[in-house]
């Protein structure tokens, strides 16, 4: 061995025996830890400020008061629901990257209704004329591409992607016949003066939170029924066979282009269910950019969780606590609103990153230590 | 012991994954003008050791020498710099390119395809191949492919040669052409080492075999000195019988009747052309052919996975009624109350789900059961233990992922699964591939059981000699047509071997 021929490489990247859960939730710990504590750097050099008052403004921005903290669960509501809703598809290997244009389309399913119904039928009625309508507005502008990618085996991620572009226009261009008043290039608030299609505040008006629940609720109701559903259904499991193999799934007479197309369907009809919600619940009125770019971000939330409905939860509290809280150092701070991109983005580097490290060892030269 | 100076020194070579210990302090060598057969169970580390040779590992411990100088392979490209080329089971072909161009391929230097050119024809002139440098691989046949493989490790002066299982997709026609290029290369004092099953292909081709069991070295011997027995019984550990048994079949009754099939595949080539038989309960049916000739097609066609084109499979039931089974899928057929198993030549890919576990893999045939929406988990949970343990599957649990049993252990599972139904026929397809000795003889051994409960088996295979030993009649296909039905107890290798490759044995 002493041989001076011999050389040999600095590392080795060795693959990794499967971890036990613990020592894997550690490294992610970890590496959360290790990402705020480069924030902290970052913040300080930038801001000159205590890293510690940093990120207590933070938690200030996300869960400062009664109201900050209810729309920060608003808002991780929203983002879960369109998370689950994109996870049938992806258990399935089915990219469906248009969460935005499902959640939009169902929206104007909701909004059309409110505006050509509204003085028309009762508001009950109404109500549900939006559910169905949305729902299947969400469902079939998934189908699409679904059917062509069931039939002739299309790129989904393209389709759906480009459904997209589709619904904003759609969006814009009635945004613009619907216009009130004319020439704002906006809806402004629906019904405002008769609140027909609103949907309802829960418990007692003076309670902070009523103007809230409905939307969580229904996204801890779709979260148990999504986990449920995918975990012990024999729905769910055709949908993992299907993802796996498709060849296994035929040779044990699952029909693909059957549950692709289901599949698909309920991924868009819980975008659409979320499009409702937007409208009938929490705006009264109907923006091209009333999903936000979150069902972008949903791709990334039902990934870090590995598409486990419970997990979500915590990924998409966290995706939204850093938004909300870094937008609050950026304000309290004089910084620009990339400022807050920037913290997130870190976050997310170390979250995806450590992945490797849960995947696979280092191992450096004989006799050295192990990461 | 030995006085030459070995061409490759393995000394205490490990190699870990994991907690699995794939290669414990190995000492080996090879030498020049020798070739080396590597024998060893699935999973015994004589893959893992080769391609730590070949740069594709890097080993825990331990040292390697090349002609006595001790030497870091840190890298493929090290392993050629070294002289060492390897071929390996799964080819490394770019389908679009030509032969000429995957050979350059990843060279350093100005590529000069004509220089190219001149060097492989000269390579294939010494060594007698067959290798037309412009044409394309996907043009080409298994065995042509495989041959680039060894020309392109050649042309990048090569001298000592790792094959990993060479003949397993070769005819016996194929492996003899193939068996004589290695013996050039011998007199050309090239070394080569040669991983194989097939203990006649060891016999006639080795000087000296080595043995690996459980990733330890157990010893090494020249050919000439031993039998198949004792090679069988080192890599084993223990004794084992080499016959297969064929009891004779009881009360055979005309069970699937195919006539005038005639399949194509997506892309409108003729996969199968007009092929009739009959497959009785109680007999083996044995499929021979090269492989791609229509085997697939032939038990997906009957299993429902393949859109026929004309022709019919008809299910003949006890009482003598024919139900036809073209344009059903599998789903239709089990619900008519035919039985049919099908264990498919892809294992992890089709017949069971590599990344589920042993009870979800159970479940992949029951789950629709029953009218819950839900999936009941007790009862396929209930089959995987009892598979687990009348089978005698090694694996850390149930709710391990198939995909990380050894190949042995999931031809079990899925096995396991297909019988556990009671077929009234079971379609396999090369159901040993792969497999070590002790493993497939516990498959054959499945398989005449349920031969012996009256089960109809289409039993396709590549090895001639287990098709022989184990079959009760033989069907020989050609590129998708029969050539003949022979009697699996009067029939002989070469004429089998010839109608693989010429309708009726006769011209085509």
């Amino acid at each position: 061995m002493s041989n001076k021929k011999v050389h040999e490489p600095l590392f080795h990247i060795v693959k990794r025996d499967e971890m036990t859960f613990k020592k894997a939730l550690f490294i992610r710990l970890l590496a959360i830890v290790a990402a705020l504590l480069l924030c902290a750097v970052i913040t300080m050099v930038v801001t000159g400020q205590n890293p510690i008052s940093v990120y207590g403004t933070m938690g200030v921005g996300a869960f400062g008061t009664a109201r900050k903290t209810w729309v920060t669960l608003q808002n991780v509501s929203i983002l879960l629901l369109i998370s689950l809703a994109l996870t049938p598809a992806f258990k399935m290997r089915f990219w469906n990257i248009g969460g935005e244009g499902q959640v939009l389309i169902g929206g104007l399913a909701a909004a059309t209704c409110m505006i050509k119904l509204g003085d028309k039928v009762p508001g009950g009625l109404l109500i549900l004329i939006m559910f169905v309508a949305s729902l299947l507005a969400g469902g079939i502008w998934s189908v699409i591409p679904a059917i062509f990618k069931a039939k002739w085996n299309t790129n989904e991620t393209l389709s759906t992607l480009m459904m997209n572009y589709i619904a904003i226009q759609l969006v814009a261009f009635f945004t613009v016949l619907w216009e009130v008043p004319k020439g704002s290039g906006k809806i402004g608030i629906i019904n405002q003066n008769t609140n027909a299609g609103w949907l309802p505040n829960l418990g007692v008006p003076s309670f902070t939170g009523s103007k809230y629940l409905l939307t969580i609720i229904v996204a801890l109701l779709i979260t148990a029924g999504m986990f449920i559903y995918l975990a012990f259904s024999k729905q769910g499991y055709e949908i993992s066979v299907v993802g796996e193999s498709v060849n296994t799934a035929r040779y044990v007479g699952i029909k693909v282009e059957k549950v692709i197309i289901r599949t698909v369907f309920i991924s868009g009809a819980i975008c659409g269910l979320t499009g409702l919600l937007l409208v009938g619940g929490i705006n009264h009125t109907l923006t091209t950019t009333i999903a936000g770019g979150q069902g972008f971000t949903a791709v990334m939330v039902s990934w870090l969780a590995k598409f486990n409905p419970i997990i979500m939860v915590f990924a998409s509290l966290l995706i939204v606590f850093l938004e909300r809280g870094a937008g609050e150092v950026a304000t309290n701070f004089g910084l620009n609103q990339s400022f807050s991109d920037i913290l997130t983005g870190i976050i997310l580097f170390f979250i995806i990153g450590c992945e490797f490290f849960i995947r696979y060892k280092i191992t450096f030269k004989r006799g050295g230590h192990k990461k | 012991m030995d006085n030459r100076t070995p061409a490759v020194k393995l000394t205490n070579i490990s190699k870990h994954f994991g907690s699995v210990a794939a290669n414990s302090g190995v000492n080996m060598e090879i030498y020049r003008g020798e070739i080396l057969a590597l024998l060893g169970e699935n999973g015994s580390g004589k893959t893992t050791l080769m391609n730590m040779l070949s740069g594709i590992y890097f080993p825990d411990e331990g040292e390697i020498q090349i002609d006595g100088t001790p030497v870091t392979i840190a890298s493929p490209r090290d392993a050629f710099n070294l002289g060492i080329g390897m071929v390996h089971q799964h080819f490394k072909l770019v389908d679009v390119l030509t032969a000429a161009e995957n050979i350059v391929l990843g060279l350093e230097g100005k590529l000069d395809i004509k220089a190219a050119t001149r060097k492989i024809n000269e390579i294939c002139d010494k060594y007698g191949f067959e290798v037309n440098p412009s044409q394309k691989i996907y043009d080409m046949s298994v065995s042509q492919k495989q041959t680039v493989e060894i020309v392109k490790v050649l042309f990048r002066g090569a001298e000592i040669l790792i094959l990993d299982e060479p003949t397993a997709v070769l005819t016996p026609q194929e492996t003899e052409k193939l068996f004589d290029v290695l013996r050039k290369m011998r007199e050309d004092n090239k070394a080569i080492v040669i991983i194989t099953h097939k203990m006649h292909e060891v016999e006639s081709l080795s000087d000296r075999v080595a043995v690996l069991r459980k990733g330890e070295y157990i010893g090494d011997m020249m050919t000439k000195d031993t039998n198949a027995e004792e090679m069988t019984n080192m890599m084993v550990g223990r004794k084992v019988s080499l016959n297969i048994k064929r009891p004779e079949p009881v009360g055979a009754k005309d069970r699937i009747r195919v006539s005038g099939l005639t399949v194509r595949n997506e892309e409108g080539i003729l996969k199968l052309n007009d092929v009739s038989f009959t497959a009785r309960s109680g007999e083996i049916l044995g499929i021979a052919g090269i492989s791609g000739c229509g085997q697939k097609e032939l038990l997906e066609a009957i299993a429902g996975l393949q859109p026929v084109e004309s022709g019919s499979i008809e299910y003949i039931e006890d009482d003598g009624t024919a139900e036809q089974l073209i344009g059903k899928d599998p789903r239709k057929i089990r619900d008519m109350g035919v039985s049919l198993s099908f264990v498919p030549e892809d294992r992890l890919g089709m017949g069971l789900v590599g990344n589920m576990n042993l009870a979800d893999n159970m479940m992949l045939r029951s789950f629709e059961k029953g009218g819950s929406p839900f999936t009941d988990r007790k009862a396929p949970y209930e089959l995987a233990k009892s598979v687990v343990e009348e089978l005698e599957v090694v694996t850390p649990g149930i709710s391990t992922p198939v995909r990380r049993l050894s190949g042995g252990n999931v031809q079990k599972v899925l096995v396991g699964r297909e019988i556990a139904s009671a077929p009234k026929v079971l379609l396999t397809a090369y159901a040993v591939r792969g497999l070590d000795i002790n493993s497939s003889y516990t498959i054959y051994d499945l398989i005449n059981k349920q031969k012996q409960a009256g089960v109809a088996v289409i039993f396709v295979g590549e090895d001639l000699d287990v098709l022989m030993e184990l079959s009760d009649r033989i069907l020989v296909l050609c590129g998708g047509q029969v050539s003949g039905i022979v009697d699996g107890r009067k029939a002989d290798r070469a004429e089998i071997g010839l109608m693989m490759t010429k309708t009726g044995g006769q011209n085509e």
